[in-house]
């Protein structure tokens, strides 16, 4: 029936009942598991009433604070989806030693993309995001970043391009050609499915939503600082956070130019990347690697910043160095920008260009030492604590030395051209990635748990992680440097060499000891949140801190503070305890004003509604759907520009109420510590 | 924090070195809005730097198909040029007739700016329709490739723009001069003008250089 269809394609496209993966089991029952959770969830949340507090209190909240929570919740559930696949992986490289293992071909192929997709994307992006989120206003002391409702959009992209990503489980499959999608083979003639098309679209709309945050993040340091807070005192994470998201505006919109040509190519019969009438291949390698190694730095560098307040706090100093620190992170910032060659030195580009980019990959390991060595001499005479954080902090340190340095040693072109694509690199990138930005992300997670919520993680779980964390990475990624040496290819489905077979098996040991580290995670939170009353933190300042988060309660009021913070140098907010202290403290009555807070809106959510229903619109061809999806967008901004009040004001006797309680806590703090 | 606010001047500064010119807080909105959008835009010239990389590295690759001194006509060029030329001017007297809050030569300004910015995307569908028709479409050859998507990146933000600016005059009679409506009269401001140096960018690298090819 040619006529029907017709109808059917223009009704649903490529859309039909073929799409959902009956054949295979794994991703059935994986993507049954979820959608049983997710309503489950649901279900739960309807039923106990508590939909009119999530709808009014975080998903159309404005809040910077709440929005980065969210991201990091985000990060958090596509973590464990993303650790799945690094299991499944493992395993199948554990067992498919001359034979197929348990995974075909084909599902491995997309099972590598996802992982990689997922942790870069929708892991590690939204996990510093949300960090930067929670605490750069806060540290600059202000109510908010400077476009509130565009962070809502942002998130909620990002979101969208998560759930498109998780949709391809059970609707249609996803791309199996690596996570950044090289043509020929991400094109039409090599991938004909919707694979290419789901990774794509979720990295356009997910795409907008990091620029979007980039944008409102760069204008927030740069314009929004309180009084007196200078350049050079603004705490060292404000800083880097400044580097990472100035990298974002300039290197994401690389990534959706090349997106769109790829799309362009499999979309319209263009050919930018095509091997026929003049396309040329190369040309996407060299413009989704100008965007691909800002974007690590982008990832690394706020992680650096964590690390920077991690260590001052715990060791109780100052950061050493603090103007080579700032000189270091603009330097990486622009020299991040003159590596990217050296993700294809194979390529050919001759000894000349090679040997230019190779002296530029590591030249950018001299600012990174600079730090290394920053953060020894912050420690070096210090009274160091041991807490969770600082755990983390002196473990990335070791760590992230042994992936620099076999970052410089492929730096070296000769020795790359042995190493290239061969599990020696995968084993480098982890080591980076892993002992860098995740261990920066678990050192900020629990470092500001307590200013987001209240009360502080509990330290005995948090050790446990952090040990099977630690111990599981090197079991699981040293035996990889050793397979790239003995000459394994990375992304093997199945091999028939014995040599590297023991390697494969330790490696999937390390990987059931990281395993138990996430679950010590999660029982870390589990038991916090029923611990709670008696790890309540009462102050604001946990522990001890050097910045102007700790200068108010935990967590803060909707405005943060009820004064603009006034900077007066350096670590502004041990500067004020200082002499607080000296001075026995004031106990006039401040007075109060009224402060106006932006209202909440539904803007993000309702545009990421549209955006999801355009995307997936767009991956199956279904031409109206798209249409009306854009419609949808473009009326939902059209309705945000048409409302008449866009802030509420908080009256000055509430703002008193509010910070009279915080106040006292502290004022019996600060004169304990005066009696000492 | 508050009860530390007067204190502690002196002991800030310990070698008295006393230059440092205090951060005076916060900028107003309308500096903020405007520093955000100007990143904005710097992002996406970041953007079309890519498909203007694309378009030098694939200008040659014609595949046996037309080059473009064979398929450019200067005459229509320059009619598209003056007209978006001309359609900043007027956007540029519709900005400050927002300031002066005069809505006679508001509308004026953009209405004329609107008309203009028409007429350019008109002669610019007209020269792909043109080129499709004669079998010179994008999927012809590489440089078609990135000569179709250099320019319709740029033509889709004029169109973009003309949808903004429509919103722009509803907005403004909808609401008046309100304070966050001449923000984003200023972003579209910002962002009008913006295209207009994009497009002496693609005028040059396109169709001068490419014209004499």
């Amino acid at each position: 029936m040619p006529a029907g269809r017709t109808v059917e394609a223009t009704m649903l496209g490529k859309l039909d009942w073929s799409a959902i993966p009956f054949d295979q089991p794994i991703p059935l029952i994986a993507g049954a598991v979820v959608l049983v959770a997710i309503l489950g969830v649901l279900i739960w949340v309807v039923v106990k009433g508590h939909l009119p507090y999530l709808w009014h209190e975080w998903i159309t909240s404005v809040d910077h604070k709440r929005i980065g929570v969210m991201y990091i919740l985000l990060a958090s559930v596509m973590l464990l989806r993303g650790g799945s696949d690094a299991i499944m992986m493992r395993i199948q490289q554990a067992v498919a030693y001359q034979s197929q293992g348990y995974l075909p071909p084909e599902h491995y192929n997309q099972i590598f993309s996802a992982h990689g997709t997922i942790m870069i994307f929708f892991v590690a992006m939204p996990f510093v995001i949300g960090l930067m989120n929670l605490v750069v206003p806060l540290q600059l002391g202000v109510r908010d970043v400077a476009f509130p409702t565009l962070n809502s959009v942002g998130f909620w992209l990002t979101a969208t391009g998560a759930l498109l990503v998780n949709l391809s489980l059970v609707i249609g499959e996803f791309a199996r050609t690596g996570w950044l999608a090289f043509p020929p083979l991400s094109g039409l003639s090599y991938s004909p499915g919707v694979g290419v098309d789901y990774y794509a679209w979720s990295l356009q709309i997910s795409g907008v939503g990091t620029l979007v945050a980039g944008i409102n993040l760069v204008t927030t340091v740069l314009k929004l600082r309180t009084r007196g807070m200078n350049y050079l005192r603004m705490p060292m994470f404000c800083w880097t956070t400044l580097a990472s998201n100035l990298l974002i505006v300039a290197a994401f919109p690389i990534l959706t130019a090349t997106l769109a040509m790829l799309l362009l190519d499999r979309y319209l019969g263009f050919h930018f990347f095509t091997n026929e009438a003049g396309g040329n291949v190369m040309m996407f390698m060299n413009l989704i690697w100008a965007w691909g190694h800002p974007e690590v730095y982008i990832l690394v560098l706020p992680a650096f910043g964590i690390f920077s307040e991690v260590v001052s706090t715990f060791s109780g100093k100052a950061l050493f160095g603090y103007r080579s620190m700032v000189l270091a992170t603009m330097a990486i910032c622009v020299i991040s920008f003159m590596v990217w060659l050296h993700h294809f030195f194979t390529m050919g580009a001759g000894p000349d260009v090679n040997a230019i980019f190779g002296i530029a990959s590591m030249i950018i390991a001299v600012p990174t030492g600079v730090k290394i060595y920053n953060w020894l001499f912050t420690m070096y005479g210090g009274r160091i604590r041991f807490a969770t954080p600082m755990l983390w902090a002196v473990g990335f340190m070791v760590t992230f030395i042994i992936g620099g340095l076999t970052g410089v040693l492929v730096a070296v072109p000769p020795a790359d051209f042995m190493l290239h694509n061969s599990m020696f690199l995968v084993a480098h990138f982890h080591n980076v990635i892993i002992g860098g930005v995740l261990f920066g992300a678990f050192a900020g997670f629990e470092y500001w748990f307590p200013k987001a919520f209240g009360f502080r993680l509990d330290e005995r779980w948090g050790k446990l992680a952090f040990w099977f964390t630690f111990l599981g990475f090197y079991v699981t990624f040293m035996p990889l440097y050793v397979a790239g040496m003995l000459g394994m290819t990375r992304r093997l489905q199945h091999y028939d060499v014995a040599a590297w077979r023991p390697w494969m098996l330790v490696a999937a040991a390390g990987m059931a000891v990281l395993t138990i580290g996430v679950i010590c995670q999660i029982m870390q939170l589990v038991v916090s949140i029923r611990n709670r009353e008696a790890l309540r933190d009462r102050t604001g300042d946990p522990w001890d801190g050097r910045s102007l988060e700790w200068a108010t309660s935990s967590p803060p009021p909707v405005f943060n503070f009820a004064f603009s913070p006034d900077v007066r140098g350096e670590d502004a907010y041990w500067d004020m305890k200082t002499h607080a202290r000296q001075q026995s403290l004031e106990h006039e009555v401040p007075e109060y004003h009224d402060i106006e807070m932006p209202r909440n809106s539904p803007t993000g959510f309702v545009c990421a509604f549209f955006a999801t229903i355009m995307g997936f619109a767009l991956i199956w061809h279904i031409w109206w759907m798209v249409i009306l999806g854009g419609i949808g967008a473009f009326a939902t901004f059209v309705v945000f520009a048409w409302r008449d009040h866009d802030e509420y004001v908080i009256p000055a006797e509430e703002v008193a109420r509010i910070d009279r309680i915080n106040l006292e806590e502290r004022r019996s703090l600060v004169s304990m510590a005066g009696a000492l | 924090m508050s009860m530390t606010a007067t204190v502690g001047r002196a002991h800030a500064d310990p070698h008295h070195i006393g230059l440092v010119v205090e951060h005076p807080g916060p900028a107003s909105k309308r500096i903020v809005t405007a520093y955000g959008f100007w990143v904005f835009l710097l992002s996406d010239i970041v953007m079309f730097s890519c498909f203007f990389a694309a378009y030098a590295v694939l200008s040659g690759q014609t595949a046996d198909g037309p080059k473009g001194s064979e398929i450019f006509e200067q005459r229509n060029v320059a009619i598209e040029t003056v007209c978006l030329l001309l359609s900043s001017f007027t956007c540029g007297m519709a900005s400050i007739a927002a300031d002066v809050r005069n809505r006679f030569w508001f509308y004026l300004g953009m209405a004329v700016t609107c008309v203009l910015g028409l007429i350019f995307l008109a002669i610019e569908f007209r020269e792909f329709a043109d080129l499709v028709a004669r079998g010179y479409g994008p999927s012809r050859s590489a440089f078609l490739t990135s000569f179709f998507s250099l320019v319709g990146c740029h033509g889709l933000h004029v169109s973009a723009g003309v949808l903004w600016l429509l919103t722009m005059m509803a907005q403004v009679f909808a609401k008046g001069f309100r304070a966050d409506v001449l923000r984003r009269m200023m972003c579209f401001a910002l962002f009008w003008h913006a295209l207009d140096i994009i497009w002496v960018g693609v005028f040059s690298v396109v169709y001068l250089l490419g014209g004499g090819a």
